[in-house]
């Protein structure tokens, strides 16, 4: 007989062992998904999770997918352990990539040391200002920060087209949506030659050892996590709540416009009209299958990372679409929220004794 | 200028038209959250429905099995999701944002042979009685089925929470889980009924728009009406009747936008699609600033989980 019991305290050992048990079972699902779909079910994975990242280029671009990823995811942690729940990271990182993209168009025929840092500056700035609609509106107002900060990525991706394809595009660039070419200083450097693996993955190892310091050294860190734990208790101990989440929005608002800053002044070096597919929202996953701990967002978002370039490269090579990307993602995400139960119940197996 | 009456009439009826789904998603969406239920899953859902209902019409030829064949996918989908934060008990935000997330990619991987097939004509009915009358007579008449159901919906749901036992088991439920249990109901057999009746009418909402409005299937083309669906549900403080005025107003923002570049206002056009979206902003603050009514309104335990012990 089985028979299911609550546990008297969640299990540390099940809190990091059911995201791996998740990506398991991910897998075997998405297996099975294949195999529904007319394909050998471990020749497809292999072609979705191995063969992506067997050579030099393939782990670059692995690693230039999981910066955006794990950086927005940080900024992310910051909001979820506080319990606020800022699903617009798409939004903060499209703004913030409009204003450094703005700021790098303004040096557009200068070379300059200054440049970079100003532009990086720029993007973590516009990222603040667009995060801080949604904390702003939330605090004074009593507004729904879920609604507020999903409906301004629908604002955001429709102010970018405005700007690309009117008064920002290039001039000599026969209508193409898109800006001109940023000057060089402008740009993130690539950090090999050959591969697009570029800079901006020290802005993102730098918001993972942060985090950390703040997560687990300061005030703020120990205020947020009572807070996320329960809000009457913040309250009851005197924290200035509304300080809070106006600050833990601008962290995670920053974070988004600096993986805005990545993607265009990386390897595109200019604005265009699809500036991120989607990292946004992706990062939530991460941000969840990491368990808002910065070293688990590492993780997280390299395996994360993997589904983008296996749809990819699944649809090279075997006509799969790659929306399969997105599928496995929101799989991911079902069955690490599944397996959470685990972490609060115990199932045991009663023998039935003669 | 000389305005015809009767294109009046036109441009109200199409504001009707384009506020179908709307009306759909956030009623059903408005029964979920009233049993205490937040399924932000919504825009998943919806373009799981809207799929659904064109591939099956694009197969079967048949409409009632496309648009009930929907509905049956709607609720499937919201089973995960009310497996999920019913029976494992979950967080209800995490898990309808992966509903949505995979709710997308898996309607893009099925749509992939459906891009570019031309729709069928939807029947409408009434539609001899069209010319009888000036102004009424496009609103009232021609339109599909749908349409007619949809507007009607608002006063079926609101007598069902108000004047039935059903309805107030619902709302006892959604506002005090612990009373309702302690009455001998069976808390997550209502939360999942309502979850799956939430999922029907999405996947409804989103057969409207790949069968009758726009007859075909294009990705994403939901474009966020999920999303304005659940902002519906807040703004009509969880009251039926006034999701058809809230959804109305969207319905005539969408429309506006149509008709301004018809006329040739020179604002981008950029600015007027994003406008639904920054009047559902302002409008949610409006709501939302008087912190007494949306409390004294909001299905008191909206979101919370609930497991008895056993």
């Amino acid at each position: 007989m089985i028979k299911i019991v609550k546990r008297d305290q969640p299990s540390r050992a099940i809190f990091f062992f059911t995201p791996v048990l998740a990506i398991f079972l991910t897998l075997v699902a998405g297996g099975l998904i294949f195999f529904i779909l007319g394909f050998k079910p471990f020749e497809a994975l292999k072609f979705f999770f191995i063969v992506p990242i067997a050579d030099k280029y393939g782990f670059s671009e692995l690693l230039l997918k999981a910066t955006p990823l794990c950086l927005i995811a940080i900024g992310l942690s910051f909001c979820f352990k506080s319990n606020n729940w800022n699903i617009g990271a798409e939004g903060q990182l499209t703004f913030g990539a409009i204003v450094s993209g703005g700021v790098a168009l303004l040096f557009y025929e200068q070379e300059g040391f200054y440049i970079l840092p100003i532009v990086i500056l720029a993007g973590a700035i516009g990222g603040m200002l667009y995060a801080s609609i949604p904390a702003i509106l939330k605090t004074y107002f009593n507004t729904n920060e879920i609604l507020v900060s999903l409906m301004l990525v629908y604002v955001s991706k429709l102010i970018l087209d405005y700007l690309v394809v009117g008064p920002w595009s290039n001039p000599e660039g026969f209508n193409f949506p898109e800006t001109r070419q940023f000057s060089d200083s402008a740009k993130l450097p690539l950090l090999f030659e050959g591969l697009r693996i570029h800079a901006g993955i020290f802005l993102a190892l730098a918001a993972v050892v942060i985090s950390w310091f703040v997560f687990y050294k300061t005030y703020l860190g120990f205020q947020m996590k009572v807070s996320g734990f329960s809000l009457k208790t913040a309250k009851y101990a005197g924290y200035k709540g509304k300080k809070m989440i106006i600050l833990v929005f601008l962290i995670s608002g920053a974070c988004a416009g600096l993986a805005g800053v990545g993607e265009i002044t990386g390897p595109i070096g200019q604005l265009h009209r699809e500036i991120s597919p989607d990292y946004g929202f992706t990062a939530i996953i991460v941000a969840f299958l990491g368990r808002l701990h910065p070293v688990g967002i590492i993780f997280a978002s390299l395996v994360v990372a993997i589904t983008y370039l296996g749809a990819e490269t699944a649809q090279i090579f075997m006509q799969i679409p790659k929306y399969t990307g997105q599928v496995f993602q929101g799989m991911i995400l079902f069955f690490l929220l599944a397996s959470d139960y685990l972490l609060f119940f115990k199932i045991k197996f009663i023998g039935s004794k003669k | 200028m000389i305005i015809d009456i009767n294109f009046i009439g036109l441009i109200i009826a199409s504001i009707m038209a384009s506020a179908v789904p709307l009306i759909l998603a956030s009623c059903g969406e408005l029964i979920t959250e009233r049993s205490g239920v937040l399924n932000l899953g919504v825009e998943g859902m919806m373009i799981i429905g809207a799929i659904s209902g064109f591939a099956l019409m694009t197969v079967t030829g048949s409409l009632i099995i496309a648009i009930f064949g929907a509905m049956l996918a709607g609720v499937l989908i919201s089973t995960i999701f009310a497996f999920l934060t019913q029976t494992l008990i979950t967080n209800h935000v995490a898990t309808g944002l992966a509903l949505t997330i995979f709710g997308i990619g898996i309607s893009a991987m099925i749509g992939k042979n459906f891009v570019g097939i031309p729709g069928k004509e939807f029947p409408v009915l009434f539609e001899a009685l069209k010319d009888t009358m000036p102004l009424l007579g496009p609103i009232l008449f021609g339109h599909s089925i749908v349409f007619y159901f949809a507007f009607a919906l608002p006063f079926i749901t609101s007598y069902f929470l108000k004047k039935t036992k059903i309805g107030l088991i619902v709302r006892a439920v959604g506002d005090s889980p612990e009373s309702a249990s302690n009455q001998g109901i069976n808390v997550r057999l209502v939360r999942y009924a309502c979850i799956l009746y939430g999922g029907a009418m999405s996947g409804l909402a989103g057969a409207y728009l790949s069968m009758i409005y726009t007859p075909q299937w294009i990705e994403n083309m939901t474009g966020g009406r999920g999303w304005i669906a659940l902002a519906l549900v807040v703004f009509s403080t969880w009251n039926p009747i006034k999701i058809l005025i809230g959804a109305m107003i969207f319905g005539g923002l969408t429309i506006i936008q149509f008709h301004m570049q018809a006329i040739g206002v020179r604002i981008p056009v950029q600015f007027l699609t994003a406008l639904p979206y920054i009047v559902t902003i302002i409008v949610l603050v409006v709501i939302s600033r008087d912190s007494r009514k949306i409390r004294l309104s909001t299905p008191s335990s909206l979101g919370k989980s609930f497991h008895k012990d056993n």
